[in-house]
């Protein structure tokens, strides 16, 4: 079989993830048909599948935290955040988003481990934007306003967490650069590659900012509209 | 006293992950309760809490073997979904009135389970303690961390001692929210793991080598313009395939930056730097990194589970194209 057969995995994932067929099922047939025409056995591939979906579990811990989450959502953690916020006049979406993007950039940057969508945007950042919709506009948010609000406070979090880490000299992400960088013969230092992810963070905030006031203001136009 | 923490890190993991596996498996006893689906539902989280719980004894015990049941395993899963036979059951609606009075009364105190659960997390990856220890014969100091599963596992145990003194909460319906927040993620909740899985396989089937020898076949190699654009794209393209910019970098960075645009006087560590995040700006489009685009919707509760990835579409195109404009005047 010819090389690129291997490539029938991304075209399943491609096709599936177009016309919407059961995710879990189109990334194991995919598994299984690169495997297949990569010459592997059943058993081989479902042995690899096997044993790095044990060895991948830690993408899964956030379960044993929902207990947690139960708890302080069931005792009014929504209702607070938002009796909090409402104190603040100035508050509004775009500017409790860009703070925590801004937080969570810096934390990345000096390898603090703040964040998380379990842990942080959920039980926290997402309550309060919502919360400074409301009391900014003074009426409920629509579906749609939600629906965004949520998609940005997921959002908030990758930006500062993407942008921000390789900021931090001994991430993760750069001793994969240098590394792969050394092994080829260039010869690079940690600092250097840490310092070239600096620009790409700061324009990354400037952009950002500018999405979330433009959310603001279109949150605004519905006002004056309405 | 550190040393024997380290050498106990592996049983703490597995300690933390038979947790989560009991999370799961509640919440698959509470789909018995089902309308819909209710045996499904329960094989469906019963059989991934199993996994939690036993996958790494049964790959320790029985190597390939035990590895390729938990791979048929999947498959069970898999189809499950895939017939829709894994279905969020019905549960009680709290009255808002109820949470309103609670936040009344508690005010900010509610707040301090969440607190503890993000700064005991954070606190404790923070820890590095150096430790001396023998290893081949050697006495060697080495550095203790506490790893990732045990960091978040510890913190949510504290949260929650500190959330049941605080609120003096309702066990049953504590356990019924949790179950609920289970079943609302749903099968979403397993595909970061399936998709590194996926990946592993993918490594080992040598797909990166095949994408990254087609592109570098079919670009001129003279145009420091058109070197930076295809690696650009090349990283966020095969970013958006592989689900993890990490994955992509070596292949892409070996196949097309290195020859494409480093050879052509680029400054390897700007150019290193700039292919890892023009691969997350993949990251931001894809939902094979499901960690971080279509679990997080399912946490957050949006209607559409593509919400997050329309939300970064437009902030990722623009730093696409900020990525060449930098590569281009930085490292030139």
């Amino acid at each position: 079989m010819p090389d690129w057969f291997t490539l029938i995995g991304v075209l399943i994932i491609i096709l599936g993830f177009a016309f919407k067929v059961d995710v879990l099922a189109v990334v194991l047939v995919a598994g299984l048909a690169t495997g297949l025409a990569a010459g592997m056995s059943v058993t081989a591939i479902l042995a690899i599948l096997g044993k790095a979906f044990v060895a991948n579990r830690l993408m899964t811990i956030f379960l044993i935290s929902f207990p947690v989450i139960a708890v302080i959502e069931r005792y009014g953690l929504k209702e607070q955040s938002a009796n909090l916020i409402s104190k603040i006049k100035q508050a509004s979406v775009g500017k409790v988003l860009a703070l925590y993007t801004l937080i969570r950039w810096l934390a990345a940057a000096f390898s603090v481990r703040l964040g998380g969508h379990v842990q942080f945007v959920r039980p926290l950042i997402l309550p309060m934007a919502q919360a400074a919709g409301v009391t900014k506009f003074e009426r409920p948010l629509s579906d749609a306003e939600d629906e965004a609000i949520k998609g940005l406070s997921a959002a908030s979090e990758n930006y500062g967490n993407f942008y921000g880490q390789n900021i931090f000299p001994a991430a993760s992400g750069v001793i994969l650069i240098q590394g792969a960088l050394v092994t080829a013969g260039y010869q690079v230092s940690l600092a250097d590659i840490a310092t070239a992810s600096i620009p790409i963070g700061v324009i990354m905030l400037v952009v950002v900012f500018i999405q979330f006031t433009l959310f603001d203001r279109k949150m605004k136009s519905k006002v004056t509209k309405a | 006293m550190i040393a024997k923490l380290a050498q106990m890190m592996p049983q703490i993991n597995e300690f933390f992950f038979t947790l989560s596996g009991l999370v799961s498996i509640s919440a698959g006893i509470r789909g018995l309760r089902n309308k819909k689906a209710p045996i499904g539902t329960f094989v469906f989280w019963t059989i991934l809490g199993l996994m939690f719980i036993f996958g790494n004894t049964i790959i320790v015990s029985f190597k390939d073997t035990g590895a390729a049941v938990i791979g048929g395993g999947l498959f069970v899963l898999a189809a499950l979904t895939l017939t829709k036979q894994v279905q969020a059951g019905e549960f009680e609606v709290q009255p808002l009135s109820e949470r309103e009075a609670s936040a009344k009364k508690l005010k900010n105190m509610i707040f301090w389970p969440a607190i503890t659960l993000a700064v005991v997390a954070m606190g404790l990856a923070q820890i590095k303690l150096p430790y001396t220890a023998m290893v081949a014969g050697v006495s060697k100091t080495l550095t203790f961390t506490f790893s990732g599963a045990a960091a978040i596992g510890i913190a949510s145990l504290v949260a929650l001692l500190v959330g049941v003194l605080i609120t003096k909460p309702n066990g049953k319906k504590i356990v019924d929210d949790s179950n609920r927040l289970v079943m609302l993620v749903g099968s979403a909740a397993l595909l970061p793991q399936l998709l590194g899985a996926l990946g592993s396989l993918f490594t080992s089937a040598g797909v990166g080598t095949v994408v990254s020898k087609m592109i570098s076949s079919v670009i001129p190699s003279n145009s420091i313009l058109i070197g930076v654009i295809i690696y650009v794209l090349g990283m966020v393209i095969f970013t958006m395939i592989m689900g993890n910019a990490f994955a992509a970098f070596s292949v892409i960075t070996l196949g097309i930056g290195i020859p494409f645009v480093i050879a052509q006087g680029g400054n390897p560590a700007i150019v290193g730097a700039l292919g890892m995040t023009a691969g997350f700006c993949g990251t931001l489009l894809t939902p094979m990194a499901a960690n971080f685009n279509i679990v997080p919707g399912a946490v957050l509760e949006t209607r559409n589970k593509y919400t997050i990835i329309k939300a970064q579409a437009p902030v990722a195109l623009i730093l696409i194209v900020a990525h060449i404009v930098l590569m281009l005047v930085l490292a030139f």
